[in-house]
């Protein structure tokens, strides 16, 4: 049993965005500050720190969840993706953003990122959802500029293009 | 908003995690999901010198149904017991109140037992255990003791988990055959703490009722069937004892007056859905 | 130039946005994702608990004994290096950028830590010891304005720091010869759209110079610019100020960054190294900013047809503990549109400026608009009651007329375009109003309650800059010289290859400004709006700027795009001059099309766009006679019809006005009272649409912040001044489960005052959703008024008057419940001690058995007769923390009762309170009763407002626990006869 000290600074392997990489952390110090501080993953953003708002989410081992409760110690050894891994290194979005564009589901994009990480995990388990469970599942989020029309509409698109492979 | 400094362990096993517990010169703190928990610790609310993380411990993240009981260990989160197959029939109203706890995103995280341990008196699986008379087994290095709910939330975010005890399981009791369940929850807003929480369960001869929100931990009352001018007498009852109290989001009377009118409603759901089986 | 030259038709178009990518793809740059300084230092903010106090001593030596603190700022340490703002108002109000001598908020800035991160700055905080000795605070803007009241600042004399009549017409007159009077009050609360990134600020400062430097998230107006370089002593030239592209909404809320922007830069200027400073979410709910809570008292003279003649309002605007410039812009905003949508000739207008132990108001979406509509429109909605018609029909009664454009309205506006009753008709017959009435019909006669409301009203674009000189009468404003107008700038720059940059004054905050840009730009370039770069960093020292600069007031796109526009056709101008030299045709008959400069009647003869551009940078030689060299291009846009306040208090406001017409169906559950939006619909003309995908963007997010503000959005304080909305969790943020999709309709009514004809549509949700809810849940429950945020609880007694009694064998509570919610604590209860009640008074009256009965009392020290100050570690569940405890007894009356009083203050927060106890003798021992009354303020009032109650009964449930152990007895609460009843029949509790 390993006990890591509150005035040491530990080493965190990890995979992130589909790389191995590793940082240095307090125990204390929240994922959503290690991978903008430490590692630069600025895409993480930080709304309000108390679990309520949803921008910091990212994925652990594939799940959507708030890096502003999660420890960066917690994820040593485990999968970190953030919406980073969502577009290819040539500059073009997933089906996914490109429905957001299109649907003017973002104003300010502050929530944005956490909100797209959410619909991934989402979408994977549940293929063909009605308009009133994407919006069960997006009130985990606040955006505070667009009233959630265009996203809802996006998300419900990109589904259905989704199901029928297209 | 940043957590005061903490030493940190991943617990690999219950005993490594009881080990840390025994420390009483420390205040230690068991880390499962950490959907209340961080969000204390970084409104530095709470002040641990330890938090023992016990995410990860493999022999608490399954769930288990024998004939009686549905055992959910102290890892398992709220998303996996809300997949779990066949939770609709084993402790329907579980299935029924999972979608009220918090959202997709801190269900993906946040852990049944951890929600107990929290004892939120809004909290809905602390309202289900208690409505439904299930119980938690607390553990420590030297004992193991099965607390039922009523034992086990002494209060207002208050337990009688001592400082060596941890939570390992929770313990919900499966349906019977003419059992009759319903949950119904007011919230200002969607996946809120409720303003008022009604879990009803009715048998052939018995109706049992717990409310959460309106007193500082979840309030069950069992009756034998009743007319219907002697439930709307008892509801009321019910709804005078717990009183209430008036906050930004509701007053006292309209906590009392959804006890009296939802109360009324979700039994006679929890009726209905008896009769259907 | 000639007509013949047409330009693109990117404008108008739905393109989709060129923000977009980097923001979904998560490399856009938000101010705390910057790059910084390496050695930049960390700020965390300690804040006051109380709501008003002085501030008696702060000892910050443990604090600085951190290894990792570099250092810790007081009020006095900054008083040295800076002046206090200046004010909209010459009164002695002094506000600095940390609190001095006195605290007048929960929230107020006390001292800043800086450190090498912001988790060891929030470890210094808690060793940060301040000894306040509280003051009665006032939080209810009327008991401010009493004369009696507690004032913030003694030097001023009272809390009511303007007041203002104005009368336009004839209202008196008016008033006398009306058939009906009409009136309501409505009381309009404290909100704000919160955006989601907080405040970031990195500052640094050249002792050299004597310059300091920023980059923060601030979004003007930069009137605030000169109020911050004079805070620091330095002119504007040596006060830079810097802005991201990209910021995480604004809604008028960061333009309150101000005070933080000067409290960082001397933070930087004592410790010498760049300072960061990251507001966390529950700063930015206790202290940021909210709009101003209002309370109007509105009345209309009304005609048996239903036609108003006159409006008269009083309205009394709070704007917290300190008036921060621009304030009180909301109370005069509307000023010159007072009259809404209406042909009302007589008007009369009382403003009273008032200051409460409040969060300082500041600038929130809406500014002053929701305020007045709300009373506006809910007044057109009481007529059409007590004259007993329909309020539609009372609304278009009123309107000014169709033919009538331009309209001076009585207040002094001058309303621009539109046709009123048309947009009506729009919104009547595509919107399905016949269905939404039926619909109403059908759950009436099921025995629901269902609701249609409507609300009129005229949206305002572009501030007149000079509209708060309104505030001071017209000798004032002669003396210090008359104020008007609005500036705005952008430059277009052309490089050698023909590559096209625009940058200019609107401090965007998400809404598409660039992509707007971009396709005004290319129209008038004959290029593809994907063309053109433009870039939105602004940069005090780099860039043109005005007073005006900023994003607010709806301002972009009758100001900035307008100077964009005018920008690019100096360009395009230039472009065709060289070209025409070039191709050797008349200038009239060059197109700039695709690419391309062409001769139109020889499309053969064209020239590539980048060659010509080229030639300005190649072959400045060559260029026309008279022509500057190179291709930028910067244009200034000053409408001239923002004139400055007449004598006679009339004032044009703004210089586009909108119209927008909503109604919506609302149904009540009968039994829970819960409120669902059954059909939204919004028709608007906000003029031409630049771009319809982004102007609907932005009415849907009004609208969806109009609903919070109906429905769940208020900053709650106690009326102790506690604040009690402190996280997301109690101040309530619509979600996607409460925001239905409004039907939106447009028409387009293109003002004549731009060249453009754009309006602005981005706040006029904020002002009409409020209202036009509020008015269909009074028609569907039959209030006469109710006030925002309404939630279920408030309409409880409509549906149901009286309260079911309790059991007779159940005691009355004596707690006071108000409808509205009462938010003091109060308690009682009662435990048996196995002792005779003299050996009860003495083991209370004992400080040894005091400090054992105090739950986690450590060295308790005996300061007075019966008065007493104690460390204490107080827990309820996991929470807890160390407090410091002033404990007395009084009224002591042997053995029979005592009252115990007392405070607690620490870093979670302050309490005071205070409690009775009686003896009474009884068979083997005593029974002790007890009632409280506790007030908490601070964090844990701020985060756990819903908790309190119960952690209250918690602490003094142990209190009393203790006592009965002490005294050698078993803690059992003594059952009620109920309790005892259960228990006998078996049930657990």
């Amino acid at each position: 049993m390993r006990e890591l000290k509150s005035d040491r600074q530990h080493k965190i392997t990890f995979t992130l965005d589909g790389r191995q990489v590793s940082g240095d952390a307090e125990p204390h110090l929240l994922l959503s500050d290690f991978l903008r501080e430490k590692l630069g993953v600025t895409s993480v953003h930080v709304g309000c720190e108390h679990g309520v708002c949803g921008t910091c989410t990212v994925h652990i081992d594939g799940k959507a969840v708030r890096a502003c409760l999660t420890f960066a110690v917690q994820v040593g050894n485990r999968r970190v993706d953030t919406v980073e891994s969502l577009s290819n290194n040539e500059g073009e979005l997933n089906d996914l953003q490109s429905a957001f564009r299109k649907h003017h589901a973002l104003q300010c994009g502050f929530c944005t990122p956490g909100i797209l990480m959410s619909v991934e995990h989402y979408l994977r388990h549940n293929s063909d959802p009605t308009e009133s469970d994407v919006r069960d599942m997006l009130s985990g989020h606040l955006c505070r500029c667009t009233g959630y029309v265009g996203m809802v509409r996006a998300i419900m698109e990109t589904a259905a293009k989704r199901k029928s492979g297209i | 908003m940043k957590p005061v400094p903490f030493d940190y362990v991943q617990a690999q096993s219950t005993e490594e995690a009881l080990a840390c517990l025994k420390d009483s010169d420390r205040n230690v703190r068991v880390l499962a999901g950490g959907q209340s928990l961080v969000a204390m610790l970084n409104l530095r609310l709470v002040r641990p010198n330890l938090l023992v993380d016990i995410s990860q411990i493999e022999s608490l993240s399954t769930i288990r149904q024998s004939k009686d009981i549905l055992e959910i260990g102290a890892a398992v989160t709220q998303a996996e017991l809300k997949q779990w197959p066949g939770l609709a029939e084993s402790v329907p109203q579980l299935s029924m109140a999972l979608p009220f706890v918090g959202h997709f995103q801190t269900r993906n995280k946040g852990t049944v037992c951890g929600s107990l341990a929290h004892a939120d008196p809004s909290s809905e699986l602390p309202l289900c255990l208690a409505a439904l008379n299930g119980s938690v087994v607390l553990q420590s290095a030297r004992r193991s003791r099965v607390l039922n709910a009523a034992e086990f939330q002494t209060g207002m975010l208050s337990t009688a988990c001592q400082p060596d005890e941890m939570i390992v399981a929770a313990r919900y009791p499966i349906s019977r055959e003419g059992d009759g369940f319903a949950f119904r929850e007011v919230a200002r807003r969607h996946g809120d703490f409720a303003i008022v929480a009604l879990a009803a369960f009715v048998t052939e001869s018995k109706i049992r009722l717990g409310i959460g929100g309106l007193a500082s931990r979840p309030s069950v009352r069992e009756w034998d069937i009743l007319s219907e001018q002697e439930l709307d007498e008892a509801l009321n009852a019910f709804a005078w004892q717990l009183k209430g109290s008036d906050d930004i989001h509701a007053t006292a009377r309209y906590r009392r007056e959804l006890v009296r009118r939802l109360g009324r409603q979700v039994i006679e759901e929890a009726k209905s859905a008896r009769t259907k089986e | 130039m000639s007509a013949k030259n047409t330009v693109g038709s990117y404008v108008g178009q739905a393109i989709e946005r060129q923000e977009d990518a980097a923001l979904l793809g998560g490399q856009a740059l938000f101010s705390d994702d910057l790059p910084i300084a390496a050695g930049t230092l960390h700020a965390a903010i300690l804040r006051s608990p109380h709501a008003h106090a002085e501030i008696v001593s702060i000892d910050t030596i443990a604090a600085k004994a951190l290894p990792s603190v570099a250092a810790v700022l007081i009020g006095s340490d900054i008083q040295q290096y800076s002046d206090p703002f200046i004010t909209v108002l010459k009164r002695p109000i002094d506000e600095w950028s940390l609190a001095v001598d006195r605290v007048r908020f929960v929230g107020e800035a006390v001292a800043v830590v800086i450190a090498e991160d912001r988790y060891k700055a929030e470890d210094a905080l808690d060793l940060i010891n301040v000894i306040y000795k509280p003051l009665p605070a006032v939080i209810n803007p009327k008991e401010a304005a009493k004369e009696n009241a507690p004032i913030l600042y003694p030097e001023a004399g009272s809390n009511v720091l303007s007041e203002r009549h104005f009368k336009y017409g004839d209202p008196d007159g008016a008033f006398a010869k009306s058939k009906h009077k009409v009136s309501i009050e409505i009381d309009y609360p404290r909100n704000s759209q919160t955006p989601l990134e907080g405040y970031v600020v990195v500052a640094s400062y050249n002792k050299f110079d004597d310059a300091y430097e920023v980059n923060a998230n601030f979004q003007g107006p930069y009137t605030v610019h000169p109020v911050m370089s004079r805070a620091l002593r330095v002119p504007g030239s040596r006060f830079r100020m810097q802005t991201p592209a990209h910021s995480g909404g604004g809604f008028g809320v960061k333009q309150a960054i101000f005070p933080y922007v000067v409290l960082m830069c001397l933070a930087a200027r004592h410790v010498g190294r760049p300072v960061k400073w990251v507001e966390d979410r529950l700063e930015h709910l206790t202290a940021a900013t909210a709009a101003p809570n209002r309370i109007i008292q509105a009345e209309a003279a009304v005609q048996e047809d239903g036609r108003v003649t006159a409006f008269r309002f009083v309205q009394l605007d709070d704007y917290g503990a300190h008036l921060r410039p621009p304030m009180p812009g909301p109370l005069y905003r509307q000023h010159g549109l007072m009259t809404g949508a209406y042909d009302v000739p007589n008007l009369a207008i009382t403003n009273r400026l008032v200051l409460t132990n409040k969060t300082p108001s500041g600038m929130v979406r809406g500014f002053g608009g929701p305020q007045i509509y709300f009373a506006i429109e809910r007044l057109m909605h009481r007529i059409a009651i007590e004259l007993g018609m329909d309020p539609l029909d009372v609304i278009r009664r009123n309107l000014v007329a169709s033919d009538s454009f331009p309209y001076r309205a009585a207040g002094g506006a001058l309303l621009d375009s539109g046709d009123y009753q048309k947009a009506i008709d729009l919104g009547v017959n595509d919107g399905g109003l016949d269905e939404l009435k039926r619909r109403r019909e059908k759950a009436r006669a099921e025995g629901k309650y269902y609701g249609i409301g409507y609300a009129a009203i005229v949206e305002p674009g572009q501030s007149n800059i000079g509209y708060l000189s309104t505030i001071v009468p017209f000798k004032e404003r002669q003396k210090a010289g008359h104020k008007g107008g609005s500036v705005s700038h952008a430059t277009i720059h052309v490089d050698p290859m023909g590559v096209v940059s625009v940058t200019a004054d609107c401090i965007p905050q998400g809404q598409g400004q660039a992509t707007v840009l971009s396709q005004i730009v290319a129209d008038q370039l004959g290029l593809k709006p994907e063309d053109i770069k433009v870039s939105l960093e602004h940069d005090t020292q780099k860039d043109p700027w005005s007073l005006a600069t900023g994003n607010y007031s709806s301002r972009f796109s009758s100001a900035t795009a307008v100077a964009a526009h005018l920008a690019a056709k100096k360009v395009r101008e230039k472009l065709i001059a060289v070209a025409g030299q070039a191709l050797n045709v008349t200038t009239d008959d060059i197109e700039l099309t695709g690419g391309k400069i062409v001769d139109s009647k020889n499309p053969e003869n064209f020239l590539k766009f980048h060659r010509v551009a080229g030639l300005t940078h190649w072959e400045p030689g060559k260029l026309p006679t008279g022509m500057a060299a190179g291709l930028s291009e910067t244009a200034s846009w000053a409408p001239p019809e923002l004139d400055p306040p007449t004598e006679g208090d009339q004032i044009n406001t703004s210089l586009t006005y909108g119209f927008l017409f909503d109604y919506c169906g609302v149904e009540i559950d009968p039994h829970t009272a819960e409120i669902r939006i059954d059909k939204y619909v919004t028709t608007h003309d906000s003029g031409k649409l630049l771009n319809p995908l982004i102007a609907n963007g932005q009415i849907y997010g009004a609208f969806a912040w109009g609903v919070g503000c109906a429905l769940l959005e208020e900053f709650a304080y106690g009326e102790d001044g506690s604040f009690l909305t402190g996280t997301f969790a109690d101040y309530l943020c619509p979600t996607s489960v409460e925001i239905p999709e409004p039907q939106i309709l447009h028409m387009e009514t293109p003002t004549p005052f731009t060249p453009l004809g754009a309006k602005g549509i981005g706040e006029g949700n904020c002002m009409s959703t409020p209202v036009c809810i509020a008015n269909a849940v009074c028609d569907a429950i039959g209030a006469e008024n109710v006030n925002l945020p309404i939630y279920p609880a408030k309409l409880l007694p409509f549906i149901d008057r009286e309260e079911t009694a309790p059991p007779q064998d159940i005691a009355l509570s004596q707690r006071q419940q108000t409808p509205d919610g009462g938010r003091a604590i109060v308690g009682e209860g009662n435990i048996f001690a196995p002792t005779d009640p003299e050996t009860v008074w003495q083991t209370l009256l004992d400080p040894r058995h005091l400090a054992a009965i105090i739950p986690g009392c450590q060295n308790l020290e005996v300061v007075g007769e019966n008065a007493y100050r104690a460390d204490v570690n107080i827990a309820v569940g996991p929470i807890g923390g160390m407090f410091r405890a002033e404990i007395s007894l009084s009224d002591l009356d042997p053995p029979k009762s005592v009252t115990l009083s007392g405070s607690l203050a620490g870093p979670l927060g302050s309490s005071a309170g205070s409690g009775k106890v009686r003896l009474t003798q009884e068979e083997n021992g005593t029974r002790i009763d007890y009632t409280y009354s506790v007030e908490v303020s601070g964090k844990v009032a701020a985060i756990g407002g819903r908790m309190l109650d119960g952690a209250s009964q918690v602490l003094i449930n142990q209190f009393f626990k203790r006592l009965i152990v002490r005294l050698g007895g078993e803690p059992i609460e003594k059952p009620t006869l109920w309790a005892r009843f259960l228990r006998l029949l078996g049930f657990n509790r």
